[in-house]
């Protein structure tokens, strides 16, 4: 390992609207510098293989997976977490309709199922269970079975 | 009185994990944390001649470095089978073998990768037929490759055979595979100030059995480790018992004195906690001409991995299953827990359950085969019925199984109902006219649930009048806040909202066993109920005593208690919590001082409860490249009384799709070296949103009459008929193909294998 490659970098991130500076080593995966840098814990981990889903967040708008981007690469963009989806009290209408439908149980998984399916009501299209379904291929739930999240994600349709 | 037990209740735990304010064990800190990472095997079987550590030591960030060597001096070996970091010789890949401690993981991961090990190759073992052979190299120095055989029945087998008008006769195999909860493991640990005990914040399933265990490697008292669970992401049961980076984790952070922390990564989860499923059954059924079961026979092995976990109760689970619903006179399964160089096994999710309904369902299809009966009826025959119960199936060890009640024939017939089976074989005919292929399998279960044992509950009103259930049956995502806090509520007479529920922390509560088995609800569940019962009983005559009446006359209504007939002289919980709970000299009456406090500890102990079901499943299958697609699944369950129904759905979703992941999806697979190849979600596939299938669901409830609140456990009912149902559903599609499916998962390569052996042609 060349020492040269892992010589920290500062970078302003913005995170939630709001700008952070942070001195980062260029290794370092966006999930990680938002869960232990930012203390944005809400990112979630699951696999940093980029398969389960679980650390889904939105860079411009756009579904992306933080454990395999770097942070470094995101001086520009807008990230927006699960933190950033939250109202400053109570629920938003989709995590309404997941509480509603019993649609978490570990809720490991939740924070990037509501990221994703964010992105997928933003687009502002009628939605089918066929597209929705289709939307939330990439996020693994274990614990479910889908089908209450499919639920959660049509019902709040009309309230998002 | 409020009725919260049975309400569909929404979740209390919702709030802060929709919110990315939940707490996992990865999210928690603590100044000067410092993280870890293990060095792991990459043989399956070598001997270590030298660890070097010193690269390791220097590599920037790196604060430790120790090996097992270093730390075999230092803790009690011998708690588990395997050290926590190996010693003379590794087993399995994954296996634990030094440890580097660093300012952060990526730190960490650079000193294991500067670590040196000199290893010496040794012969593996991958079979458990090569493990059992003559002249078998040994898996494990010192140890035997067969652990245990295990013989599990009752009855005149051979008599019963004797007397068969019809033998039919299968050998069935079920390869490995790994529950993989979304959340891995970790651990993260806090010493004491002076370094003489420690805190342990774990994603354990049973705390104080966690407890017990590291105290006793760590040679310390079990007042001195104080076992913590945060929120936990799924677990599904391979979370439980003692793991080897817990005790190095905890030792670590008393040696440093400072706080460590490892989390597992995806890569090491895979190699590194416990698998299961995998076995291979030679089974024999016999029965009269009208398909009357006479006995079964079974001959099974079941693979370990290279030490021993968890693989008897597998075992044991498995033949315990296989009566299940039906009287069956006699009962004979052999089996073997053969030890090979792989991942050590525990149960998960049904816990050798599912493999045994496969074999009692697989045999059953295969005996109306063979009399010539329909699936549907052969079983029918065969029931339990309802006036049958408490029901004695004959196993008497390795401990006596009694189901306590069920309604099978109702079960049975509601699902075929609801999926139509006596109008399947015109919906096969019309399917094949266009030119498709679909089939109806169908299973039926009971599953021991709450296995023994007792699970305690503690139940405290404190000075403010605030109320808290406190148990040591954590939770992973079951919901068991809210099922408490329902059950809790109902007692109390106050809205659940009222009630917290705090689980996961050793010094909450003295004793307890854990969440596994499908008992947490069904235990904690009567014992919250048992001390929220003796909490009343206080408030009531703390409030007869501040109303100066006979406790008798107290009337305890909606958070508040007055004399009955004098409604408007009411006094709240918290003005006797106040008085209950004094800061100040309390006066005496005549009758002398009340005890103090409002709480109270109970720990309800019970014998199993018994969950039935059926499954019921349509599919289609292509022939041409093997895929399965499932159209249709119904399942009829009974776990008694619902405490709230919305969990139980839950569960039996989850359930399914877990079910349906291992026919259709999962099997980790081995190299004759060893060495797992299936390392990753993309090799290891795991069911999406695309997988699930239209599912319905009708429940019975037929009430425990083991416990007051008439329940039995859900968690893995909705998983240990899959296995047989779709199985059974596909072979039915493919049945003019003359296929006979005796092997999972059913892989598109493994159906398309199938078809090409089989002779004939529709």
């Amino acid at each position: 390992m060349a020492e040269a490659s892992i010589q920290p970098l500062t970078v302003t991130l913005k995170v939630n609207g709001r700008d952070y500076t942070v001195t980062v080593e260029p290794r370092w995966t966006l999930a990680d510098v938002l869960r232990h840098q930012l203390g944005l814990t809400g990112t979630h981990v699951g696999c940093e293989q980029g398969v389960c889903g679980a650390c889904t967040v939105l860079v411009d708008g756009e579904p992306a997976r933080s454990c395999l981007m770097f942070a470094v690469q995101m001086e520009g963009h807008e990230i927006v977490t699960i933190e950033g989806l939250t109202p400053e009290a109570g629920l938003s209408p989709l995590q309404e309709a997941f509480h509603r439908h019993h649609a978490l149980q570990c809720g490991f998984c939740t924070p990037g199922m509501l990221v994703t399916a964010t992105a997928l009501l933003n687009q502002g299209k009628p939605l089918t269970e066929e597209t929705v379904r289709e939307a939330l291929s990439g996020n693994l739930c274990r614990c479910t079975g889908y089908q209450f999240i499919v639920d959660a994600v049509m019902d709040a349709q009309g309230g998002k | 009185m409020a009725n919260w037990v049975g309400q569909a209740w929404d979740r209390i735990e919702d709030l802060r994990l929709l919110t990315g304010r939940g707490r996992f064990v990865a999210d928690l800190t603590a100044p000067g944390l410092v993280s870890v990472a293990f060095v792991r095997s990459p043989h399956a079987h070598a001997a270590i001649n030298r660890v070097d550590l010193e690269p390791a030591r220097r590599t920037p960030g790196v604060v430790a470095a120790f090996s097992g060597a270093d730390l075999a001096p230092h803790i009690a070996l011998g708690v588990t089978e395997q050290p926590p970091l190996a010693l003379q010789a590794v087993h399995y890949v994954g296996e634990p073998v030094a440890v580097v401690v660093a300012e952060d993981r990526y730190a960490a991961e650079d000193g294991v990768e500067a670590v040196a090990v000199d290893w010496t190759p040794l012969p593996v073992v991958t079979d458990v037929r090569v493990a059992l052979a003559e002249g078998a190299p040994t898996v494990v120095a010192g140890r035997p490759n067969l652990i245990a055989e295990r013989r599990i029945g009752y009855g005149d087998v051979a008599a019963q055979f004797a007397r068969a008008a019809v033998v039919v006769q299968e050998r069935l195999v079920i390869h490995r595979a790994t529950a993989q909860p979304l959340e891995t493991r970790g651990v993260m640990a806090i010493p004491d100030p002076d370094g003489s005990g420690v805190t342990v914040w774990t994603t354990t399933q049973s705390p104080h059995e966690l407890r017990r265990s590291l105290a006793r490697s760590l040679r310390l008292s079990e007042d001195k480790v104080r076992v913590r669970t945060p929120d936990v992401g799924g677990s599904f049961g391979v979370k439980n018992r003692l793991y080897p980076e817990e005790v190095v984790v905890a030792w670590l952070a008393m040696r440093l004195v400072r706080p460590v922390r490892w989390i597992e990564d995806r890569l090491e989860h895979f190699a590194a906690t416990q698998h299961e499923r995998e076995q291979v059954h030679e089974v024999e059924l016999a029965a009269d001409a009208e398909g009357r079961l006479l006995a079964l026979r079974d001959r099974f092995v079941v693979d370990n991995g290279a030490y021993v976990r968890g693989g008897v109760t597998v075992m044991q689970r498995t033949a315990m299953t296989i009566p299940g619903p039906y009287r069956l006179p006699a009962l004979e399964a052999v089996g073997r827990l053969v030890r090979t160089h792989k991942t050590p096994i525990g149960p998960y999710r049904g816990a050798g359950r599912p493999q045994g309904c496969f074999v009692m369902e697989r045999m059953m299809d295969r005996l109306a085969e063979a009399v010539g009966q329909d699936r549907a009826e052969v079983r029918r025959r065969n029931l339990i019925p309802p006036d049958a119960f408490p029901y004695a199936t004959g196993i008497e060890s390795p401990e006596r199984v009694v189901y306590d009640s069920g309604d099978f024939p109702a079960v049975l017939e509601e699902a075929l109902a609801l999926a139509g089976w006596d109008q399947a074989a015109a919906r096969i005919e019309a399917a094949r006219q266009e030119g498709r292929w679909i089939g109806i399998g169908l299973a039926m279960n009971v599953e021991d649930t709450g296995g023994g044992g007792y699970e305690g509950a503690r139940v405290r009103v404190d000075g403010n009048g605030e109320v808290t259930v406190y148990s040591g049956a954590v939770a992973q995502g079951q919901g068991h806040e809210t099922a408490f806090a329902q059950v809790a509520a109902e007692v109390l007479d106050l809205p659940p909202e009222r009630i917290r529920v705090a689980l996961g922390d050793t010094d909450d509560i003295p004793l307890g066993i854990g969440t596994f088995g499908s008992r947490a609800t069904t235990l904690a569940g009567n014992a919250v109920r048992e001390s929220a019962i003796a909490v009343r009983r206080q408030i009531v005559e703390w409030a007869a005593r501040l109303l100066e009446a006979d406790p008798e006359d107290v009337v305890w209504e909606g958070g508040a208690a007055y004399v009955r007939g004098v409604p408007e002289r009411r006094i709240s919980l918290e003005a006797i919590a106040a008085r209950a709970n004094p800061l100040t000299p309390i006066p005496m009456g005549p009758e002398g001082p009340l005890p103090l406090g409002l709480e109270a500890t109970t720990y309800f102990q019970s014998a199993p409860t018994y969950s039935s079901g059926c499954h019921a499943c349509w599919v289609e299958v292509d022939p041409r490249t093997g895929q399965v697609r499932v159209l249709d699944y119904v399942v009829v369950h009974d776990c008694g009384r619902m405490l709230n129904p919305k969990l139980v759905e839950g569960q039996i979703y989850g359930g399914v799709l877990f079910g349906l992941s291992t026919v259709l999806l999962e099997e980790l697979r081995y190299g004759e070296d060893g060495q797992l190849l299936t390392t990753t979600f993309l090799d290891y596939p795991l069911p999406t949103t695309t997988e699930m299938p239209p599912l319905r669901i009708a429940h019975r409830e037929t009430p425990s009459p083991r416990n007051p609140l008439g329940i039995k456990g859900a968690g893995e009912s909705g998983t240990i008929p899959a296995l047989a149902a779709l199985t059974a559903a596909v072979e039915d599609a493919l049945k003019p193909f003359g296929v006979h499916l005796t092997e999972l998962p059913l892989t598109p390569e493994r159906l398309l294998q199938a078809l090409a052996q089989s002779q004939s042609r529709p």
